[in-house]
């Protein structure tokens, strides 16, 4: 029997770049707030949302992978043919098939590299991240763009008090690379199927379907319930997290939670007991949750607002629709 | 150990107040969690889990729409508590 040649194996991975794409629209409670019967106030008392930010109509899915991607691998002194592999998290690209991942590849002019699309809502960046890193270090490719990227606009409805008005457009970009050291830790991630309608769709398609008067499928949630199990089953997963990484809360740079809600961030924080010299990430108060977009936005921003957080580590979990979690930290490029 | 009903209802106080910032003294049993001590749905939440804690008892999620009044959760406590 002869016995089969394998990858190479890798060494270590690391993030070596990263790229934004803000949605240009930038919409205010009040913009939101009449057929919710709501007002300013009670939106910032409950989410610490002060403006969210939305894509114009013939912005999409696509359009803003590209532009953050191009960001990210710029950042990362690479070319789009340096590329490897694509990944993008999104529940927003409107096509079952094919993937928004392989159109990239032709818009980016990788060539004609492995791209795929992974659907794990709220934790689908860090679900990325994963599957990059054991890319990378399983010797497969050296350099792989993992993009979270969401249009929620178009599946809002905006007389829904439970999620539409904390929603936001926008994508995230990043080039995890191969490195001489370790850069991102072993993930800790899960789901929590029975809990699967917490978060979901009004509608399937298929429903819709057979009946017409149904109206297009938006989001809803069963927001305390979301907030319990994100703050106190999220702090678990958090703290396994550090714990993998083989570090304490006191070596972190920053906390970089999914931009869920400035509630959950800050109730996060407290049951992990961070402390003040970890900066938390806060870009919700500004652009609103952008579901498996937000880490990387918030990432982003922390990088270019406080530039010395580089090198630094950052805990990051994502957590949402499945449910689904997923924590690791990360050495900020 | 079991809780009396006065300790529940004097734990809860204390639980409420730490949350919100209300006075003890006004977490009455008659009262309402919504519309008399103005606790959102989410604060309410943060309340369930410091009660589970203190408590030991578990309040699903499920179960936390029945706790309308101070009382409503007091009586839910004790239960639990003999389950």
């Amino acid at each position: 029997m002869p016995t089969l040649k394998t990858a190479e194996l890798g060494t270590f991975s690391r993030i070596a770049g990263i790229g934004a794409y803000r949605a240009e629209n930038l919409v205010t409670n009040d913009d939101i707030a009449g057929p919710i019967n709501s007002s300013d106030e009670w939106i910032r008392q409950r989410t610490g949302i002060v403006t969210r930010r939305r894509a114009s109509k013939d912005v999409g899915v696509l359009d803003m992978c590209e532009e953050a991607a191009l960001e990210a691998i710029a950042s990362s002194g690479l070319k789009p043919e340096d590329i490897g592999g694509i990944i993008i998290s999104t529940v927003t690209f409107p096509y079952f098939t094919p993937s928004a991942a392989a159109a990239l590849t032709d818009r980016l002019g990788t060539g004609p590299i492995p791209a795929w699309d992974i659907s794990a809502a709220c934790a689908g960046y860090c679900y990325g991240i994963s599957q990059a890193d054991a890319l990378v270090r399983a010797g497969t490719m050296d350099n792989v763009l993992v993009i979270g990227a969401e249009k929620l606009s178009d599946i809002i409805d905006p007389e829904d008090r439970s999620i539409s008005f904390i929603l936001g457009d926008g994508a995230g970009a990043v080039v995890v690379s191969s490195s001489d050291e370790p850069g991102i830790s072993k993930t800790v991630w899960g789901s929590k199927g029975e809990s699967w309608s917490t978060i979901r769709m009004t509608d399937s398609l298929l429903d819709i379907r057979d009946n017409r008067e149904l109206p297009f499928p938006t989001l809803r949630q069963d927001g305390p319930n979301v907030f319990r199990w994100a703050v106190w089953d999220g702090a678990e997963v958090a703290k396994e997290a550090l714990t993998a990484a083989g570090i304490e809360a006191g070596d972190l740079a920053a906390f970089v939670p999914h931009q869920a809600n400035m509630r959950i961030i800050d109730e996060l924080a407290k049951q992990l007991k961070l402390p003040e010299s970890v900066v938390i990430a806060r870009d919700i108060a500004d652009n609103g949750n952008t579901s498996a977009a937000s880490i990387p936005l918030a990432t982003e921003r922390l990088l270019r607002e406080q530039p010395e957080l580089s090198g630094g580590l950052a805990l990051q979990i994502g957590f949402g629709a499945g449910l689904v979690f997923g924590a690791q930290v990360v050495r900020l490029p | 150990m079991a809780f009396t009903e006065a300790e529940v209802l004097a734990g809860l106080a204390e639980i409420v107040n730490e949350e919100t910032g209300l006075a003890v003294e006004a977490v009455e049993a008659n009262k309402s969690f919504t519309d008399d001590l103005d606790i959102d749905s989410i604060s309410m939440m943060t309340i369930v889990v410091n009660a589970e804690k203190k408590f030991g008892v578990k309040i699903p999620d499920d179960d936390v729409k029945d706790l309308v009044t101070v009382q409503d959760a007091v009586d839910y406590i004790n239960k639990a508590q003999e389950a």
